[in-house]
C-alpha cells in the first residue's frame, strides 16, 4: 500500500525497546525488513469497518473471574529450579538502578 | 511575577485481598521469606495464564463508589510493556483506556472551607517484584524477591486540583482514612502499601507563564510529600523567577537531604506500548453486582461524622475526633450501645482518656486493653454514685494495665465512694480542726477556700468520698462554726 519506508531513527527505537544491538549493516537490513512487513499488514487498511464497532477481544468470552481463595503456591526448591544464579532464596541478577 | 502552584496526585494502594490478582499464591507477603509466595503466573513462566481475581474487582469498585466515581458497564486489562528485573513478564498487566472507574470526586475541608477535588479514574494492576541492592567482594549486584509480585495494586488518579502542599496533604490523608474505612487497604504508607507519586508545576495568576510538569517520586510518608512539594514549589518558581530553563522530567525526594534531584535516565520518553491483554476476556459489570456493593460499603467518615453530630448531640470537635479512625468511631458506638444519653458520657471518656492512654503509651486503639463495655460499666459505676469521677480514671488505668473488669478493681482495691454521712462527717470535722487558716478565709468571704477543704477530705478518704455530700457536710459544718 505505502512504499514509506521506517526512518533509521525508527528502527533504533524499535532495536532499543527490544534491547537489541544492531550492527550499521543490520540496521538498513532491518529497515527493509520491517518496512515491508508493515507494508504487508497495512493491507488491512483497505477493508471497509465502517458498520463494525471496535474491539479488543475478538472472543466472545467475559468476566472470567475467581474467588478471592489461596492456594499453594511452588516451593523455594522449584521456584529456583531454572534461576542461573541465586542468593538468599532471591534471584541473583546484574545491578539495576534506575 | 504571582505563581500559582498547580499539583496532582498519583495514589498506588495495594488491596487487601487473601490472594494475587492474577493467581492464587498469598498476597500477604510482609512476613514471608524471598520466593515463597510465588508461581508460574507471578512468576511470569511462558504458557502460565492469569485468571482475575473478583475480590479485587470489587475493593477497586467499592474504592470507586466511595469516591463517587461513574463505574462504567465495561472495563478491560491491558499490557504496559516495558522491561526491568522487578516486572517478570516483560509487561505490566494494568488498565489503559478502560479502567474499572471513571471521574469522581473528593470533597476536603480545608481551614473550614470545602473544597471537591477532582478524581480521574480509579484503576487495577499488579504490584511488581522487590529489589534488592547489594555489594560483596567489590561487585554490585541485584537480587529479586517475587513475593510482592502480582500482588492487587489499586491507581487512583487525582485531577490537578490542589494548589498547595498542604492540600495534597490533605487530599492523601482523607483518601487513606476512606480506604481505611472501607476496608479495602491497609494504606500504611511506611509500610508501601499506599504510594504516592506528585505532579507539581507552576503558572502565573494571568496565565501568561507556564511551567513544565514535573513528577516528583519516592516519597515514603505524607511528611515527606508535603516537604518535597514545597522543596519543588520554590525550586520551580526561582528557576521561572531567574529565567532558567525548566525541563519535564522525574525527580526523585532524597529525605536526608531534603531535596528532590533529576531522575531522567535517557532522552526518549516511556513508550509503553499499550494493548489489550489477550489473555484476560473483558469484564461488563452487572449493575446488580455494583449496587450490591454499594450496599455493603461502609458509612464513610464524612457521612459517620455528620450522623455523630445529628444522632448523639454531639459538636463537630468530638464528631471529627470520634471519626478520624474507623476503630474509633466503632468502639465509640459499641460503648453507647444504643443509648443517646450515654453518648456525652462515652464521648468524654474515649477523647478524654482513652486518648490520652494511647497518646502517653504511644498504643493503638486496638492495644488498648480497655473494651467498650468496661467503659460502658465505667459510667454506669459514676451514674450510679459508686464511684467519682476522679476514682473512676484510676480504675480506668488499672484496667488496662490488669485486664480486670471496673468493677472488679473497685471492689478489690475499695475504691467504692463514700456516701455515708456519719463517716463524712467525722473526716469533714477533723479536717475543719487542722486547717484553721482556711476555715477563717472562707468565713471572711473567700469562699473559694473550701475546695481546698474538699480537697482535704478526698486526701483522707483516698478520694473516694462523694464529692457532693463532701461539700454539703463541709459547707453545714462551717456554718455551725460560725454561729457556734
Amino acid at each position: 500500500m505505502s512504499d514509506k519506508k521506517l526512518s533509521l531513527e525508527e528502527v533504533d527505537h524499535v532495536a532499543m525497546l527490544a534491547r537489541l544491538g544492531l550492527e550499521p549493516d543490520e540496521r538498513e537490513m532491518m529497515r527493509e525488513q520491517l518496512s515491508s512487513i508493515l507494508d504487508h499488514i497495512s493491507l488491512l487498511q483497505s477493508v471497509d469497518t465502517s458498520a463494525i464497532p471496535p474491539t479488543a477481544q475478538v472472543i466472545t468470552l467475559q468476566n472470567q473471574m475467581r474467588a478471592d481463595d489461596v492456594h499453594d503456591s511452588l516451593s523455594l526448591d522449584e521456584v529456583m529450579k531454572n534461576a542461573p544464579d541465586s542468593e538468599d532464596g532471591m534471584f541473583k541478577v546484574r545491578a539495576v538502578l534506575e | 511575577m504571582q505563581f500559582e502552584t498547580i499539583i496532582g496526585l498519583e495514589v498506588h494502594a495495594q488491596l487487601l485481598t487473601e490472594s494475587k490478582m492474577f493467581c492464587r499464591c498469598s498476597a500477604g507477603y510482609a512476613s514471608a521469606d524471598p520466593n515463597t509466595h510465588v508461581c508460574p503466573v507471578c512468576l511470569g513462566l511462558p504458557g502460565a495464564l492469569p485468571v482475575i481475581n473478583h475480590g479485587a474487582v470489587q475493593a477497586t469498585i467499592m474504592t470507586g463508589l466511595a469516591l463517587t466515581c461513574s463505574i462504567p458497564e465495561y472495563s478491560k486489562f491491558d499490557r504496559k510493556n516495558y522491561i526491568y528485573p522487578d516486572l517478570m513478564k516483560g509487561y505490566q498487566i494494568s488498565q489503559y483506556d478502560l479502567p474499572l472507574c471513571g471521574g469522581g470526586v473528593l470533597p476536603l475541608v480545608i481551614d473550614g472551607k470545602r473544597k471537591d477535588i477532582g478524581i480521574t479514574r480509579v484503576h487495577l494492576e499488579e504490584d511488581t517484584a522487590r529489589l534488592v541492592h547489594r555489594t560483596a567482594n567489590g561487585e554490585t549486584y541485584s537480587l529479586v524477591d517475587v513475593n510482592r509480585s502480582g500482588v492487587p495494586l489499586m491507581e487512583i488518579v487525582s485531577e490537578p486540583d490542589m494548589r498547595s502542599p498542604e492540600e495534597a496533604r490533605a487530599y492523601l490523608m482523607a483518601l487513606r482514612q476512606i480506604l481505611r474505612y472501607i476496608g479495602v487497604s491497609t494504606a500504611n504508607m511506611e509500610e508501601g502499601a499506599f504510594r504516592c507519586d506528585a505532579n507539581v508545576s507552576q503558572r502565573t495568576l494571568d496565565g501568561s507563564v507556564i511551567g513544565p510538569k514535573v513528577e516528583i517520586k519516592n516519597m515514603n510518608s505524607f511528611r515527606s510529600v508535603e516537604r518535597a512539594l514545597a522543596f519543588e514549589v520554590e525550586r520551580q518558581r526561582k528557576a521561572l523567577r531567574d529565567g532558567e530553563a525548566l525541563v519535564q522530567e522525574t525527580r526523585g525526594w532524597v529525605e536526608d537531604q531534603g531535596i528532590t534531584v533529576s531522575q531522567r535516565t535517557k532522552e526518549f520518553a516511556h513508550d509503553y506500548r499499550y494493548f489489550p491483554e489477550p489473555d484476560l476476556p473483558p469484564l461488563v459489570l452487572d449493575r446488580a453486582e455494583v449496587d450490591g456493593i454499594q450496599s455493603r460499603m461502609a458509612e464513610l467518615p464524612t457521612a459517620r461524622r455528620d450522623r455523630f453530630i445529628e444522632q448523639y448531640g454531639l459538636n463537630e470537635r468530638e464528631a471529627e475526633l470520634l471519626t478520624v479512625e474507623r476503630e474509633v468511631a466503632d468502639f465509640f458506638e459499641v460503648t453507647v450501645d444504643g443509648d443517646s444519653d450515654r453518648a456525652r458520657e462515652a464521648s468524654n471518656w474515649i477523647t478524654g482518656e482513652i486518648f490520652a492512654l494511647m497518646r502517653d503509651s504511644g498504643l493503638e486503639l486496638e492495644d488498648v486493653k480497655i473494651s467498650p463495655e468496661q467503659i460502658r460499666e465505667l459510667i454506669e459505676l459514676v451514674g450510679e454514685d459508686t464511684i467519682n469521677n476522679r476514682t473512676a480514671k484510676e480504675v480506668l488505668v488499672a484496667v488496662h494495665e490488669t485486664g480486670k473488669s471496673p468493677r472488679e478493681i473497685v471492689e478489690e482495691r475499695g475504691l467504692a465512694q463514700v456516701s455515708d454521712e456519719a463517716q463524712l462527717l467525722a473526716v469533714v470535722r477533723s479536717v475543719v480542726d487542722e486547717h484553721p487558716d482556711a476555715v477563717t478565709d472562707y468565713q471572711n468571704g473567700k469562699k473559694a477556700a473550701i475546695g481546698f477543704l474538699i480537697g482535704q477530705v478526698m486526701r483522707q478518704m483516698r478520694g473516694t468520698a462523694n464529692p457532693g455530700v463532701a461539700r454539703s457536710l463541709l459547707e453545714q459544718t462551717l456554718a455551725e462554726r460560725v454561729t457556734s
